[in-house]
C-alpha cells in the first residue's frame, strides 16, 4: 500500500464558488438574526421565562455534541490503530474544529449580553459546569489543532498516536460536561440523571459521524476524488452501531425515570401526551433517527452510497429532533414546587409551557452550521484535508484479499 | 443625733439608705440607657442601617417567614408592592415581562383544599443559581440574600434552568424608567433582591411593609441567625416548612401553616 496523498482543494469550479457564496449568505443572515434579536431583546423570539434555551440551543448544542463525535474517526484510526480510518484522519480533525465553532458561535450570539464574552473569558467560577465547559472546548480547539499539526508535518507524525489519544479522552471529557450542563440540573425532572453524559457521548458518535460521511462524500463528488464503497459501507455499519448505542442510552434514561414514581408525570408527558414532543421522540428519533437509519446501513449491497447517505441524514434530523426533545420538552414540563398539590399562578405555574421558535432563531442556528461548512470548505481549500483518492484498494492493504 | 433624725423624719426612715438606693438607681439608669437606646435604634425595625463602607455582616441570616393561614387569596398587594418599589413595568407580555413575587394558589386535589402563597426568590444557603453561575454573576452576600451582579452577567440563563422556585426572570426587552436604588438590565437575569437597598437602609422589604399595613399580615422578615429575633422565636415555636426541602437548599423563606 502506497502512502497517502493528501492535497488541496482546486477550488476554482462554480460549484465550489456557488457553495462559498451560498454559506456565506446564510451566515451573513444568522448575524443578522442575532442582531435582531439583541437589538430588540429576546421578546422577539419564541423564548420566554418559562423556555429559557430555545432553538439557538438546539442547533448548539447539536454542533457541539456532533463536533465531539466528528473526531471519532481520526481516533479510530491513530488511537485504535485501524489501518482503512488513517486517510481520514486530517479531515475528521478539521470537521471536529469547525462543528465546534460552528456550536458556539451559536450559543455566544444567543447570550443575553454577548458583548460581554470578555466577561465569560476572565472571570470563572470554578464550581459551575458551564465555566468547565469553556475550558473543555477552548482546550479542544487547541489540543485537535496541534493533532492536525501532527498528523500534516512529516517530522510530527511519530507523535501522532499520543496527540491522538489525548484528543480522544479530552473529547469523552468534553461530551461528559455537555451532557453534565443536564445531567447537573437537580430541580428539572426531565435532566438530574447521570445518565446525561454517557448519553451524550452516544450522540455525539452517532451525530458526528453522520456529519462527517455527508461532508466526506460531498467532498470527493464535488473534488472528483475516488471514495470506495467498501469504505463507505465500513463507515455506514459503524453508524448503525452508534445509533443503536443512542437508541439504548436513550431506554435507560426513560427506564430509570420511569421507575421512579416521582416522575411519572415528566414521562408520561414526554412518552405519551406531550403532544409535537412526544412525536418528535417517537417519530423524529426512534424511527427516522434511529431504526430506519439501521436498517438502511445493515442490509447488505453493492452500492451502500445512497442508503449511507440517506441513514446519514436521517441520524441527524433524528438527532435535532433528540436535542430538541431534551431542551424544550424539559423545559416545557413545569417545575414541581408542591407535589401531589394543583397549582395556578400569574407566572404559569403548572401548566406547560408553550414554545414556538421564531424564524430569527431558526436562521440564527442555521447561520452557525453554515459557519462549520465554510471553515471546512475554506479549510480543504487552504491545506491538505483530503486524500488524493480514497479508493478501497489505496487505503486498506487487506481489500483485495477479502473479496 | 438619732434623736435629732427622729424629730425631723417619720419612724423606720434611712437617709443613708435612701441616698444609697438613689444613687444605685441612677448608676443603674445611666448604665442601661445606652444599652437601652442601642436597643431601641437597632430592634424597632428589623434591619439596621449599615454604612455603605461597611461589609456585610456574615453573622446576620435575613430571612422571611410566611404564615399562609393569613394570606388571603386573591390579595396580591406583595406583588404590585414588589413591581412599586423595583420599577418592574410590564409590557404587556405576561410571558416574559419579569416577576419577581407570584401568588400561587395550590388545591389538594384529593380533598379540595386551597392555599394562596407568595413565592419569590428563596435565598437559599447552598443556592443552584449560584453554583451554576458561569462568570459568578449570582452570589450570595455574607448576610444570605442572593444576587445577581448585573455587571458580569452575561445572560446564559442557566441559573434560570437551575433555580428549582422558578424565581428568576430575564429582561426581554429594553427598559426605561428604573429605579435608581434598583438597576436592571437587557439582556441579563434578575430576582427577587429582598429589597437589598431597604434593608442596609434599616428599613424592612417592600412586600412584607405592604402585607402588615394593608393586608393580613402574613409575612414576617428577620435575622434567622439571631435566636432572639421575632422570626427565629416563631420558627422555634412552630412547624415551618420549606418549599422543596427534599433539595437541601436550606431556604431563607420559611411558610407556616403550609
Amino acid at each position: 500500500m502506497k502512502a497517502t496523498r493528501f492535497s488541496e482543494l482546486e477550488g476554482n469550479s462554480s460549484g465550489f464558488w456557488g457553495l462559498l457564496l451560498l454559506l456565506g449568505a446564510v451566515l451573513a443572515a444568522g448575524l443578522g438574526a442575532a442582531g435582531y434579536m439583541e437589538h430588540f431583546g429576546h421578546y422577539v423570539t419564541g423564548m420566554d421565562n418559562q423556555i429559557v434555551w430555545g432553538m439557538p440551543h438546539v442547533f448548539a448544542v447539536f454542533l457541539i455534541v456532533a463536533a465531539s463525535g466528528a473526531l471519532n474517526v481520526a481516533s479510530i484510526g491513530s488511537v485504535f490503530g485501524r489501518t482503512p480510518y488513517k486517510p481520514l484522519g486530517r479531515l475528521s480533525s478539521l470537521v471536529a474544529i469547525a462543528l465546534l465553532v460552528g456550536g458556539l458561535t451559536v450559543l455566544v450570539l444567543d447570550l443575553g449580553r454577548p458583548d460581554r464574552l470578555i466577561v465569560a473569558m476572565t472571570k470563572y467560577n470554578f464550581k459551575s459546569i458551564f465555566a468547565w465547559n469553556i475550558y473543555l472546548y477552548i482546550g479542544f480547539l487547541g489540543v485537535v489543532a496541534l493533532y492536525i499539526w501532527m498528523q500534516m508535518e512529516r517530522r510530527m507524525n511519530r507523535f501522532v498516536p499520543a496527540a491522538g489519544l489525548v484528543a480522544f479522552v479530552w473529547r469523552l471529557a468534553l461530551t461528559t460536561g455537555t451532557g453534565s450542563i443536564f445531567g447537573f440540573l437537580v430541580a428539572r425532572e426531565a435532566y438530574d440523571s447521570a445518565v446525561m453524559a454517557p448519553l451524550f457521548i452516544a450522540m455525539s458518535f452517532s451525530f458526528g459521524l453522520a456529519i462527517y460521511i455527508l461532508v466526506l462524500m460531498a467532498a470527493c463528488r464535488g473534488a472528483a476524488r475516488e471514495l470506495g464503497d467498501a469504505l463507505i459501507a465500513r463507515l455506514g455499519r459503524l453508524l448503525g452501531i452508534f445509533a443503536a448505542a443512542v437508541l439504548y442510552f436513550t431506554i435507560v434514561q426513560h427506564l430509570t425515570n420511569l421507575y421512579a414514581a416521582e416522575h411519572a408525570g415528566v414521562e408520561r408527558f414526554l412518552l405519551v401526551e406531550g403532544g409535537i414532543y412526544t412525536g418528535l421522540f417517537w417519530g423524529g428519533q426512534v424511527v427516522l433517527g434511529g431504526l430506519l437509519p439501521m436498517a438502511l446501513v445493515f442490509r447488505k449491497t453493492d452500492k451502500p452510497g445512497a442508503r449511507v447517505a440517506l441513514a446519514s441524514m436521517l441520524v441527524i434530523l433524528g438527532g435535532m429532533a433528540q436535542v430538541y426533545v431534551i431542551i424544550i420538552g424539559g423545559q416545557a414540563y413545569p417545575l414541581t414546587l408542591f407535589p401531589g398539590m394543583e397549582v395556578q399562578s400569574t407566572f404559569f405555574d403548572g401548566v406547560v409551557a408553550p414554545y414556538t421558535p421564531s424564524l430569527p432563531e431558526i436562521v440564527l442556528g442555521l447561520g452557525g452550521m453554515a459557519l462549520a461548512g465554510l471553515v471546512i470548505l475554506l479549510g480543504m481549500k487552504i491545506l491538505r484535508f483530503l486524500p488524493d483518492s480514497l479508493a478501497d484498494a489505496a487505503i486498506d492493504p487487506h481489500h483485495r484479499a477479502a473479496e | 443625733m438619732t434623736t435629732a433624725s427622729n424629730d425631723s423624719a417619720p419612724e423606720g426612715f434611712d437617709p443613708v439608705r435612701r441616698r444609697f438606693l438613689s444613687t444605685a438607681a441612677a448608676a443603674a439608669g445611666v448604665a442601661l440607657a445606652p444599652g437601652v437606646m442601642l436597643y431601641g435604634i437597632t430592634r424597632p425595625t428589623p434591619a439596621s442601617a449599615r454604612p455603605l463602607d461597611e461589609a456585610v455582616s456574615p453573622t446576620v441570616r435575613w430571612g422571611m417567614l410566611i404564615d399562609v393561614n393569613r394570606c388571603q387569596e386573591g390579595c396580591d398587594k406583595c406583588v404590585t408592592a414588589c413591581a412599586e418599589e423595583n420599577g418592574l413595568t410590564g409590557h404587556g407580555r405576561p410571558r416574559t415581562d419579569a416577576q419577581w413575587i407570584r401568588k400561587i394558589e395550590i388545591t389538594d386535589p384529593a380533598s379540595g383544599a386551597s392555599k394562596s402563597l407568595p413565592v419569590m426568590c428563596q435565598h437559599c444557603a447552598d443556592p443552584p443559581c449560584v453554583d451554576v453561575c458561569p462568570t459568578g454573576a449570582s452570589f450570595k452576600r455574607a448576610d444570605g440574600i442572593v444576587l445577581v451582579d448585573k455587571h458580569t452577567c452575561i445572560g446564559c440563563r442557566y441559573c434560570m434552568l437551575a433555580c428549582p422556585y422558578k424565581a428568576r426572570s430575564f429582561v426581554h426587552e429594553t427598559l426605561s424608567d428604573q429605579k435608581s436604588h434598583a438597576p436592571r438590565g437587557k439582556g441579563t437575569v434578575e430576582s427577587c433582591t429582598m429589597c437589598v437597598h431597604r434593608i442596609d437602609a434599616g428599613r424592612t422589604p417592600a412586600c412584607v411593609e405592604v402585607c402588615n399595613a394593608e393586608a393580613g399580615g402574613a409575612m414576617m422578615f428577620g435575622d434567622l441567625n439571631d435566636p432572639d429575633s421575632e422570626i427565629s422565636k416563631r420558627i422555634a415555636t412552630y412547624a415551618t416548612t420549606q418549599i422543596r426541602a427534599d433539595l437541601g437548599l436550606d431556604p431563607g423563606v420559611r411558610y407556616q401553616n403550609l
